[in-house]
């Protein structure tokens, strides 16, 4: 079992999210992190999808997504044929701010990008590994909420879309 | 300008006419009611048939596809009758069958809120078609149904679904249609490699035990005289799969026979002995390989194939030749050496007498009473015309009359292969038989599998569709009993059936029968059957308990095929 990234490109069509996720429902494979997103071209979407799975089955997967009509093209990565990120809030109350927590926050490149009058948001970028470990900081900080993305990755392959969008 | 617009109903049936439908099989309902009543309009450019039920309806547009090569149309309305079609579905796109199905939906403004008949088809369907659009606005009907059918037909065929709301339905639009030949996202004919057809040339030319399996890809290409002569030139056995049956007439001396769980000892035992394995428009699906583990391991293999999804998705393709197969095939047949291999050959019909003594005689012309399934096949033989369609249902039957029906040409069976839909044979026969009234349509069916859809003897009786209905009758669910007695300690849980009385059921329908309980009578029956003008119901009680041999069991590897 290994970690992918799978980058799928679709026309912009009522329910085509529906018709990929079924497509890993039926083998039993978790979707560990999707996220959405317009592409380099107008009006094409891609969705970035992170499973863990085989390598046979990822090639039996993505040639299932792209047999679904509106999916344009459907590409497979492992982790160092990618470049990628995901982005991790982190809501905590004023009471904490102290010099301890600045000093965290500046470690890890974290930012604080709303003040309120109860609460602080805290916004970080990185990998999964980085975020997780300064939630784990942080929970000592009373952190009041958590959420991170699924990851947006571009390849390194030199390939575009192009070449299938005779 | 508004004289030229017209209701989204008409705009409906005026496509349908633009893509040449001239069968619709339907069953009207709130819905769908704007639709049907533009149709009124139309009854001389579009039959369409009203069966009994909307499975009826589907499994009928499915035989109709079948047996033409077109697209089969149905058309329901929302609700309980959308949800009536996904066995249909779900059958069609596992047999690779184009359909378009067209559905009523409640006007735009109730979608979501649990309006009356109401469902949300197109999430229902969305695993069981290859497309599917739910369609809310007049303009979009046209250009939908032109992508439906293009989508359909191409490439690997299938299912799709429209559905249409009942107000799109009523408003104005102008009718303009456009035929559909090309979707940005859709790449239906991928290009054949020039390179692995020289690759599978080579090993083919090197084979010394060289054997092609054949499946439903060859029909649905029209690839039928390129495999004939790429199996002349090189000399190659053939053997086929259940939907592959009449791609080769099995008279043929380079046919071997049939594959899988009950198909021919010969060809599943050597496939484990071939050098080169040509399989050509066919998934391997697990019917087919038995265990795959133990599945023509000492063997190349090529895979000719349209479905990118199909390549090393059951068995790894050394050389796989993505693409049409009427295209490849000729490429091929271009690239090899005329070759025979009749030792190879003689290994094949060695086996097969082996087959015929302890098998086929028993079921052909049995000594012991109690008629066998086989001997009725033997009789349709006899009698019916060389391009006669054999249309059945899923179980013993299924399996005995497929063995034994002589297919001579091409499209001449229509069955649930994948899905093994009970129920499907005799609303595919009304469809087949309603493609070509001259045509010889013959419906094998069980006892089990005729009371799921029984109904259909009115669509069969109202449209006077002169098929031939044979029912097998042993008072068991056949095929489960089989199993039962094989690998559940003969516990008959729930397969026994108590039965009504068939030919009265016939009768009520005004359909002309005939009852046999011996043998004495068979032949007779069967010819008198085969010459009636009209639809008939032909009931013949077989044994109650008989088996369904040769066997791989499952887990079994292919050259494990069990004779008894």
């Amino acid at each position: 079992m290994k970690k992918f990234t799978i980058s799928v490109f679709t026309e912009n069509f009522i329910g085509i999210l529906n018709r990929i996720t079924i497509i890993f429902t039926r083998r039993g494979i978790n979707i560990s992190g999707i996220t959405a997103s317009e592409s380099r071209e107008d009006g094409i979407y891609r969705l970035t999808i992170e499973v863990t799975t085989t390598d046979e089955q990822i090639v039996q997967l993505v040639n299932q997504l792209e047999r679904i009509i509106d999916v344009i093209k459907a590409f497979y990565y492992e982790d160092d044929q990618v470049v990628f990120q995901e982005i991790a809030l982190y809501k905590l109350p004023v009471s904490s701010l102290d010099p301890g927590l600045e000093k965290v926050i500046r470690q890890y490149s974290a930012r604080i990008i709303s003040a309120e009058k109860d609460f602080v948001v805290i916004e970080m970028t990185g990998h999964k590994e980085d975020t997780q470990e300064l939630l784990s900081i942080l929970k000592k900080f009373n952190i009041m909420e958590f959420a991170r993305s699924g990851r947006v990755a571009v390849s390194k392959p030199m390939q575009t879309l192009d070449q299938y969008l005779q | 300008m508004n004289d030229t617009k017209i209701r989204g109903a008409e705009i409906v049936i005026k496509s349908l006419v633009a893509e040449k439908v001239t069968t619709l099989f339907g069953y009207p309902g709130g819905a769908i009611m704007p639709v049907y009543d533009a149709l009124y309009d139309y009854i001389d450019q579009v039959n369409h048939v009203l069966t009994r039920h909307e499975q009826g309806a589907i499994h009928a547009a499915q035989g109709f596809a079948r047996v033409s090569g077109k697209v089969g149309v149905c058309m329901v309305t929302s609700g309980p009758g959308a949800t009536n079609l996904i066995t249909g579905l779900a059958d069609a796109l596992i047999d690779s069958t184009p359909l378009v199905c067209i559905t009523g939906q409640v006007a735009s403004h109730l979608l979501g809120t649990d309006a009356f008949q109401e469902t949300d088809v197109v999430g229902f369907s969305m695993p069981g078609t290859k497309w599917n659009i739910q369609v809310r606005r007049v303009e979009d009907i046209a250009p939908a149904i032109s992508k439906g059918f293009y989508i359909a037909r191409s490439g690997r065929p299938g299912p799709v679904l429209i559905d249409i709301t009942k107000d799109a339905q009523f408003a104005l639009g102008e009718f303009n249609y456009t035929p559909t030949f090309k979707v940005r996202s859709y790449k239906p004919f991928p290009q054949v490699s020039h390179s692995m057809v020289a690759k599978a040339a080579e090993l083919i030319n090197s084979a010394k035990k060289p054997f092609v399996l054949y499946g439903q890809g060859v029909l649905m290409a029209q690839a039928e005289e390129e495999l004939k002569a790429f199996l002349e030139k090189t000399g190659t056995p053939a053997a086929c799969t259940l939907l592959g049956s009449g791609s080769l007439s099995e008279d043929h001396s380079l046919y071997v026979g049939k594959l899988g769980m009950h198909g021919n000892f010969a060809p599943n035992i050597l496939t484990n002995q071939c050098d080169v394995l040509i399989a050509v428009g066919m998934r391997f699906d697990d019917r087919v390989t038995g265990d795959l583990s133990r599945y023509a391991r000492q063997a190349k293999v090529i895979h000719l194939e349209l479905d990118p999804v199909e390549i090393n998705k059951n068995v790894k393709a050394d050389v796989p030749v993505l693409g049409d197969c009427k295209e490849s095939l000729s490429l091929l047949i271009e690239k090899v050496q005329p070759n025979s291999h009749q030792e190879w050959l003689d290994e094949f019909l060695q086996l097969e007498n082996e087959e015929k003594a302890a098998v086929v005689s028993r079921d052909l012309t049995p000594t012991k009473t109690g008629l066998t399934m086989g001997e009725v096949v033997r009789y349709v033989n006899e009698f019916k015309d060389d391009d006669a369609v054999l249309v059945t249902d899923v179980g013993q039957h299924q399996m005995i009359a497929w063995r034994y029906f002589a297919f001579k040409s091409s499209r001449t069976q229509v069955t649930s292969g994948g899905l093994g839909t009970m129920g499907f044979g005799l609303p595919a026969a009304l469809g087949a038989q309603l493609h070509d009234l001259s045509r010889q349509v013959i419906c094998v069916v069980g006892d089990g599998g005729i009371q799921m859809t029984v109904q259909e003897l009115g669509t069969i009786m109202q449209t006077k569709a002169p098929v031939k209905i044979i029912l097998l009758n042993n008072n068991f669910l056949g095929m489960v009993r089989q199993w039962q007695q094989m690998f559940f300690d003969k516990r008959y849980s729930f397969t026994e059936l108590e039965n009504p009385d068939f030919i009265k059921i016939a009768e009520a329908y005004k359909i002309k029968s005939s009852k046999v309980e011996q043998r004495e009578d068979l032949s007779e029956a069967v010819a008198d059957m085969l010459l009636h003008d009209g639809p008939y119901f032909l009931e013949v009680v077989v044994a109650k308990e008989d088996n369904v041999f040769p066997m791989i069991t499952t887990g079994c590897s292919v050259d494990e095929i069990r004779l008894s």
